[in-house]
């Protein structure tokens, strides 16, 4: 009896969790009575007569320690695709977000089930370590994938089909040390990175390789790892010791959030260089902006930007999500912009088998440019690695400011 | 980093550790199962205290007393639905549905309250005569955070008021019976169930306070903020000789300071390996840990 009663009542907590996760996480699911693909996003918008209808899928966290990312490209390559489809135009999109709780196995599992669906064009995976898995079945099934923001080098090297709209991590670092140098912000510096993660990794070693011969001195270089990652006194007392002026930090926001605090303990203020993980430092619940005041990053979208096609996007996301968007929504947006581009230019149609259009937009996106909300005239070499001018930005008065 | 810069940071940590590892020793010692999902606990109490004082704006420690009373029920109940039907089974059955309870709460924070990291207020801050803000004592080029203080008090009263609390009063002594041996002290009609729910609920509520405290050093507060210093505390206890609380104080303190040194003479990428050998070291010379009990199994 008891136990039967135990067994109740942990299913009612079961039920009652779920039924609050439902409501609170909104993943951007426009069909909450979806209950066989919880976590899958998909958007229903009828299509005009005659118009193409492509069935563009993508995997990525919506679920997970790393959601804030996945949520951020669903949401966004949602929006891109209910403006293009409201446009009326001849492309148009059928988009299928799937979980992959930023998790290898689970991305693959993830694909099959898009691939089961009639995917034709693929936004591939939010994140690296997925989008490597997801990369290779992509290539080996001959569908073209262009990932928003898995910037690792192994998701493109070797596939010729495989492109990103995001930087690579190594040209991260090697453009964060061309413009230290050009700006003359610094010539001591110090790094600090995380030597589990092979994002800061990646970025780090080619900062490493390009600072000597741009005059910058390198007089600390310290890491951390998972675990490791709340106290950094050592870390910060070992630049300051070692008196470098400009500190960078290949690293996402959230152990960077703790480096300001303690170095601000410690009474030590150098000059903080980030690169993209830093963007969304800002609208961490809770940070003291002051923190981050004068941190200056390497990002290719500014949310703050006068742009008019930046500001409209910014707006419509915040009204529908309630956040401003970060990089990697900006990324995603753009994505399906350059397909509806590169689609429309090469006149594809939407009978056309994946294998099709895979030759096709080879074709398109190593010849294009395009004009995005992360760029202008961006352009792709053959090996999927994208071309653009990363913006340098400053935070002042707690928002980002551009630099240039 | 000078010497004595390094103490101080390590003890900081170390005070964090410890505090955590009280919790974890003190489940350990009477009801003789690892409960995984400690540091869990203390992700709850975090977010719990976190949304008092951000949401509701109570004062901080109001807000701390709500997050130990509800971390005190959750503890009870999870012991209730995850536990007690387990007591008859075997202590490897117990550790699995621990692990398990762990995972549920870190998923279920997630869809809660989303993967977004929240800053969690620092609660100790003083403000001088001159309206600025301090966080902690300056002496000289040495500089120590209130939080620092705060928690080695904590975990000191803590500390003592658990060893009073064991070693005297009928229940004290009806946790030492069950910790001994569970079905010797059914006979002498001690409520097992209910001793070892007690012992959950203070472990639970221990967890909340470590919580804050955690938060307030480091202030990234994530549905996984847990589980790490989780790991890292369950180290320490065992270092220290788990099941013995002035050993979990000893381990956590011993643990933040070798932790510190480690990356400061050593090297930041090794201090991990560094430590956990240590952790090797001391347990292959004596297995019980630090200051733990031998106990002599009976064949």
């Amino acid at each position: 009896m008891k136990k039967a009663l135990s067994l109740m009542l942990a299913l009612v907590m079961v039920l009652a969790l779920a039924a609050c996760g439902g409501s609170s996480t909104d993943a951007g699911s426009s069909t909450p009575a979806e209950t066989t693909t919880p976590a899958a996003t998909e958007s229903s918008t009828p299509a005009p007569a005659g118009a193409q209808v492509f069935k563009l899928g993508g995997t990525g966290p919506l679920t997970g320690g790393a959601a804030i990312y996945g949520q951020a490209c669903a949401n966004a390559a949602q929006i891109a695709v209910e403006e293009i489809n409201a446009a009326g135009g001849n492309i148009q999109f059928e988009l299928n977000y799937q979980d992959d709780a930023h998790d290898a196995e689970k991305a693959v599992n993830a694909y099959n089930t898009l691939k089961d669906w009639g995917m034709q064009i693929s936004l591939g995976s939010v994140t690296s370590t997925p989008c490597v898995a997801t990369s290779a079945e992509t290539f080996s099934d001959r569908i073209f994938a262009l990932t928003p923001s898995a910037s690792s080098v192994a998701v493109i090297d070797g596939k010729d089909n495989q492109f990103q709209m995001c930087f690579t991590d190594p040209n991260q670092g090697s453009a964060s040390a061309q413009y230290i140098a050009d700006k003359g912000l610094a010539t001591k510096v110090a790094v600090i990175w995380k030597n589990d993660d092979v994002y800061s990794k990646g970025i780090y070693d080619t900062f490493m390789a390009a600072a000597p011969g741009l005059g910058l001195e390198v007089v600390s270089d310290t890491t951390f790892q998972d675990g490791n990652d709340t106290n950094f006194s050592v870390q910060i007392a070992d630049a300051q010791s070692k008196g470098a002026e400009l500190v960078f930090l290949p690293m996402y926001y959230t152990p960077a959030s703790l480096i300001f605090a303690q170095a601000k303990a410690a009474g030590y203020a150098p000059i903080w260089f980030g690169v993209d993980g830093m963007d969304g430092i800002l609208t961490l619940e809770g940070f003291d902006t002051s923190l981050a005041e004068g941190v200056m990053l390497l990002t290719p979208f500014n949310a703050d930007s006068d742009d008019q096609r930046t500001q409209n996007f910014v707006a419509k996301y915040q009204e529908k999500f309630g956040d401003i968007p970060n990089q990697f929504a900006a990324d995603a947006y753009d994505c399906v912009y350059a397909y509806a581009q590169a689609l429309e230019a090469a006149n594809a149609t939407a009978d056309m088998s994946a294998e099709q259009l895979c030759d096709l937009m080879i074709g398109q996106f190593t010849s294009m440019n395009f004009d995005g909300l992360t760029g202008d005239g961006m352009s792709w070499d053959a090996s999927g690695a994208v071309t653009k001018s990363p913006k340098g930005m400053v935070i002042q008065n707690g928002a980002y400011v551009g630099l240039d | 980093m000078s010497f004595l810069d390094s103490l101080i940071s390590g003890i900081s940590l170390g005070s964090v550790y410890a505090i955590i590892a009280l919790g974890y020793t003190m489940v350990y010692g009477i009801a003789k199962m690892l409960n995984f999902a400690h540091g869990d606990v203390i992700m709850v109490g975090a977010y719990i205290c976190f949304f008092a004082v951000t949401r509701f704006n109570l004062p901080p420690l109001v807000g701390i007393l709500v997050a130990v009373l509800l971390c005190t029920v959750l503890g009870i109940t999870i012991e209730k639905l995850a536990y007690a039907p387990l007591r008859s089974a075997p202590s490897l059955a117990v550790l699995i549905t621990a692990i398990g309870v762990s995972y549920f709460l870190q998923n279920a924070a997630l869809l809660l309250w989303s993967p977004n990291p929240k800053v969690f207020p620092n609660f100790f801050i003083l403000h001088g005569a001159d309206g600025a803000e301090q966080t902690g004592l300056e002496l000289g080029s040495l500089r120590i955070s209130y939080v620092t203080l705060v928690t080695i008090v904590v975990c000191v009263v803590i500390m003592l008021v658990l060893t009073f609390f064991i070693n005297n009063g009928k229940l004290g002594k009806a946790m030492r019976a069950v910790s001994e041996d569970k079905d010797a002290a059914r006979l002498m009609g001690i409520n097992v169930n209910t001793t070892i729910s007690v012992t959950f609920a203070i472990g639970s509520g221990l967890a909340a306070i470590a919580g804050v405290l955690y938060m307030s050093a480091y202030p990234t507060l994530v549905p996984t903020t847990g589980s790490m210093p989780g790991i890292k505390a369950f180290t320490a206890a065992v270092f220290g000789g788990i099941g013995s609380i002035p050993g979990a104080f000893l381990g956590g303190l011993l643990l933040g300071v070798i932790e510190i040194f480690a990356k400061a003479y050593i090297s930041t990428q090794l201090s991990d390996a560094v430590v956990f050998a240590v952790l090797i070291v001391v347990l292959l010379v004596k297995p019980s840990g630090l200051l733990g009990k031998v106990v002599r199994e009976k064949v």
